[in-house]
């Protein structure tokens, strides 16, 4: 089956990248723990964003919604994990700094 | 479709502050404002129950979750912290110009887009793809949830047993 797109998705597209580029600078220009995980947030949303892009595009808003909420649900997930971590992390080192990893086994 | 792309507009700039700046319980904040912009865009698109979702779990909770590890967190001496200031101005500064040329850039294309795949069954409502034909899904995410528990116990039980 072929799905005709219509020129409106280069303006969503757009704007998905930009949030891709900015969730992707978040996350390589900084030391603190706390600012990937926001970085990593940012790159989810646009993820998000463009799912429901191409729902909306295609006509199947249902599937695009059921996989969102699917998306949502591993998000929670992993930022509630990540932030038990990051505090695991912080009360060990007295830092947020990711160059402490370093020092860590495995 | 001015007001979308004006909505979509604010969105990219929310993020941008979540990104730069320099407090982390303002990038949390700007995290939780993006969020809602984001389910505004869902809700105008006519993805009302992600809408929802995005909004009380995303806007909601996970804001919650960082702003108490930000709170949780934060004990940077004021010397410290300018000097963290200044550092984050040099690495941060090219991101709007970044920006700004990936959006012109991406402007310039409008080349036809036609996708052909093999498109899966199920469409209408929501709650018919979800409960009905997607339950292998519904079946991941309760593992995936469970996983998150199980992980946030096990990371706190090791905590106590380091404390004793």
């Amino acid at each position: 089956m072929t799905i005709e797109i219509p020129q409106s998705f280069w303006l969503y597209f757009t704007f998905f990248a930009l949030l891709l580029v900015d969730g992707l600078w978040c996350m390589l220009a900084t030391h603190n723990l706390v600012r990937i995980l926001i970085g990593l947030e940012i790159l989810m949303k646009s993820v998000t964003f463009f799912l429901i892009v191409a729902g909306y595009l295609s006509g199947r808003m249902a599937l695009a919604q059921a996989l969102v909420i699917t998306v949502i649900v591993i998000e929670v997930v992993v930022v509630v994990v990540v932030a038990g971590v990051i505090l695991g992390f912080f009360r060990k080192h007295d830092s947020l700094d990711v160059e402490n990893t370093r020092s860590m086994k495995g | 479709m001015i007001w979308m792309t004006l909505l979509l507009v604010v969105l990219v700039l929310a993020a941008l502050w979540a990104s730069m700046t320099t407090a982390l319980l303002r990038a949390a904040l700007g995290l939780a404002l993006t969020s809602a912009l984001l389910a505004v865009v869902m809700f105008s698109m006519g993805a009302t129950l992600a809408a929802v979702m995005e909004l009380s779990v995303c806007a909601g909770l996970i804001s919650v979750v960082l702003v108490s590890v930000t709170s949780l967190t934060q004990r940077r001496p004021l010397k410290e912290a300018l000097a963290n200031r200044r550092s984050r101005l040099r690495r941060y500064w090219p991101l709007p110009l970044v920006l700004i040329a990936v959006g012109v850039a991406l402007s310039f294309v409008h080349a036809p887009v036609e996708i052909a795949l093999r498109v899966p069954a199920g469409d209408g409502d929501v709650r018919t793809v979800l409960w009905s034909l997607r339950q292998l899904d519904l079946f991941g995410q309760i593992l995936i949830l469970l996983a998150g528990v199980f992980g946030v116990l096990v990371l706190f039980r090791k905590e106590a047993k380091h404390d004793d």
